[in-house]
């Protein structure tokens, strides 16, 4: 247990102002380099001046002493309002809740109760990283309704978010600190940046590279074999054969007639040059978002980790995963690669490294990635006619295959899906699969769902269908079924909707150590 | 309508609850309003900007809000729910049917609204708000104090029923 879980008031990390307001610091920095430019110059390199820069001006009117006191008051306020801001902003965990206090003239109180954390994310931000700085945020259902404690040194956001989740779990005591696990990363943390003599700067500046270049999991945390690892080559293949490239093949080739037919002159290339250095830099960043990407089962929930430069590394515990979609682009298909997303209740402000939102879990995947990564994200749901549900789900092309499938007469409105479009239920799980082209399983854990509802229109109505819809938390999956015979709808409505009662009932992850769900 | 083998029915339900008679009232008065306003867009094409096939827009207008305000005496029957062992079952539409089944358990508030005309009337709006944004359960033109009693009884239901998000 760190001392931060002990429900007393703890600070924040002592640079956590710089460090928030890093981007205004470097554009004041930028502005003064800006403005002594000609000084510089003139100081480096002996070119007379040509005048026209504040300083000169300054300099003329005999105003240094005035320039510089203004400088130092400006200063000393800058860091006065730091300080205080720092003073100010505490936060502490006990066995119920999560609370921060910040603010300086408008004070404000949050508290995230501990039962009702969706997620634990930890956010490096690539400068905040060097100075061995992370972000920690607790997300809880509801919008802006985050706990974010911005920063903590890296190692005890590290020990923090284990604290948190265990105190969370239904233990009331923190598990004691592993001897050896996360030790010399603490010694490293404890060095406040810039404190140290220059020995000890040497030793601190080793101790950074070593903290930047660990590994995202530290591997006593997770059993090695759970994690799923993407080849470099994978990566950038699912990268270039994405729906963005087809885009841009269509646009290019528009582009080429246009620019062939039409006498344009010089002016497309105005056009072409910004759109090329765009698409170089998205390609960039969706590839080095997931370079280190890496998910492990953890006893305290799925740990997903992203990003290269930025990373984040965030923790989801049982139970907080409320639907989840299996797809397969239509280019993927020759290579078999596979992607997962997820709908939680709680989002994390900071989006995932590269922008991308934290809804991803497998960015692609083999089947068996796609396997392993069900089996953490959706634990107890791995026997064999489950494991081959699954797999029939993602590969079959329909038929009988444990799969209650549309009728031929879905044909009018699907023309090609139709045979894969159906849906199973086992065990408090639904399956949805529909999609030919694209192929897409959608797994929602009854216990989680919100709602169900079937509709029919007049076009539904003369070929006997309908179509289903469970409702769950928003999120990039959307669970409907657009066709269906009308009375296996009927069937599916009354059957989920009991089953989303009965599981309920039995689900206990609200504290997920404890065997019956309940607190003493 | 004749009622068609496909039709959308839930078997095994047991009694539906009605909403009042009253709120076809409140659906006319709104269907009658919208049309009007239409009808006025459509007399400024015609009038001021001199379009020519603005007359036949205006009877298009005409014609459509007359069926639906026909219509409206069926849509407001078709509008049901019942309160079942464990959930809400709620039904809407004539044309397009929809049924909705909600866990009490999954209630994180309940929301009584008033509208001019239904306020009136005596008549208010229940909706049941989960953490979906798609469950969509608005029970419309409930007497007010059904609407109180509905929602305490809903309350009270979800409270012993109380599960995780």
């Amino acid at each position: 247990m760190t001392e931060l879980a002990d429900g007393e008031w703890h600070r924040l990390h002592p640079a956590s102002p710089l460090l928030r307001g890093g981007i205004f610091i470097v554009a004041v920095l930028g502005f003064i380099v800006a403005n002594l430019r000609e000084r510089l110059v003139d100081f480096f390199l002996g070119v007379p001046r040509y005048g026209g820069d504040p300083i000169d001006e300054i300099l003329e009117r005999g105003a240094v002493g005035w320039a510089l006191l203004g400088l130092t008051a400006v200063l000393i306020a800058i860091l006065a309002g730091f300080y205080l801001s720092w003073r100010m902003h505490t936060f502490r965990v006990t066995g119920e809740v999560v609370e921060v206090r910040s603010g300086l003239v408008f004070r404000s109180n949050r508290r995230a109760r501990l039962d009702r954390i969706q997620g634990v994310n930890i956010v490096r931000p690539f400068v905040p990283r060097l100075f061995g700085a992370a972000k920690l945020e607790v997300s809880v259902a509801g919008q802006d309704a985050n706990v974010q404690l911005a920063y903590l040194g890296s190692a005890n956001a590290d020990q923090l978010r284990r604290d948190i989740l265990r105190l969370a779990s239904g233990l009331r005591q923190p598990a004691p600190v592993q001897p050896g696990a996360a030790a010399p990363l603490e010694g490293a943390a404890a060095v406040v940046p810039g404190a140290g003599t220059p020995a000890g700067l040497g030793a601190f500046a080793a101790h950074r590279a070593a903290d930047f270049f660990a590994p995202e999991l530290d591997p006593d945390a997770a059993p090695p074999e759970s994690v799923v690892r993407i080849p470099p080559g994978r990566l950038i293949g699912s990268v270039l054969f994405s729906r963005f490239t087809v885009f841009l093949v269509l646009a290019a080739i528009a582009l080429a007639v246009f620019g062939w037919t039409a006498d344009t002159g010089g002016w497309l290339l105005v056009v072409i040059l910004p759109g090329l250095i765009a698409s170089v830099s998205f390609y960039f960043s969706r590839v080095t978002r997931s370079l280190r990407y890496s998910i492990a089962g953890t006893a305290d929930g799925v740990r997903v980790g992203f990003g290269l430069l930025t990373t984040s590394n965030e923790t989801l515990p049982p139970g907080r995963i409320h639907a989840i979609r299996v797809s397969q682009p239509i280019l993927w298909r020759p290579f078999g690669w596979w992607q997962v997303h997820i709908n939680t209740a709680g989002h994390s402000t900071n989006k995932g490294a590269g922008g991308e939102a934290d809804t991803t879990t497998l960015p692609v995947g083999t089947l068996a990635d796609v396997a392993r990564v069900l089996e953490l994200i959706l634990p107890g749901f791995d026997s064999a006619p489950q494991q081959a549900l699954i797999e029939r789900g993602l590969r079959s092309t329909g038929g009988d295959d444990g799969f209650t499938n549309a009728p031929r007469r879905a044909a009018w409105l699907l023309p090609f899906s139709w045979r894969r479009t159906g849906y199973a239920l086992s065990e408090g799980v639904a399956l949805l699969r529909r999609g030919v082209l694209s192929r897409e399983l959608i797994l929602v854990p009854l216990a989680r769902l919100q709602s169900v509802g079937i509709n029919q229109g007049p076009v539904e109505r003369m070929l006997r269908l309908a179509s289903a819809r469970l409702h769950t938390v928003a999120g990039p999956v959307v669970a409907t079924l657009s066709v269906l015979d009308a009375g296996e709808a009927v069937a599916l409505f009354e059957q989920v909707s009991s089953g989303a009662i009965t599981s309920a009932q039995a689900d206990t992850t609200h504290h997920w150590n404890l065997p019956n769900g309940a607190l003493e | 309508m004749p009622e068609t083998a496909g039709r959308l029915d839930l078997p095994e339900a047991g009694e539906w609850k009605r909403v009042s008679p009253r709120y076809v009232v409140v659906e006319i008065v709104g269907t009658v309003l919208f049309g009007l306003a239409l009808c006025a867009a459509a007399s400024a094409l015609w009038l001021v900007a001199d379009v020519q096939w603005a007359p036949y827009l205006l009877a298009a207008i005409i014609v459509i809000t007359a069926v639906t305000v026909a219509f409206e005496p069926r849509r407001v029957r078709a509008i049901g729910y019942q309160l079942r062992q464990d959930d809400l079952l709620f039904r809407r539409g004539i044309m397009f049917t929809r049924f909705v089944s909600v866990p009490y358990g999954r209630m994180q508030l309940v929301d009584i609204t008033r509208g001019p005309i239904a306020r009136r009337l005596g008549l208010a709006d229940l909706k049941f708000v989960t953490a979906a944004a798609s469950s969509g359960v608005l029970i419309p033109g409930l007497t007010e104090a059904d609407a109180e009693s509905l929602r305490d009884a809903l309350v009270e239901l979800a409270e012993s029923r109380r599960a995780g998000l």
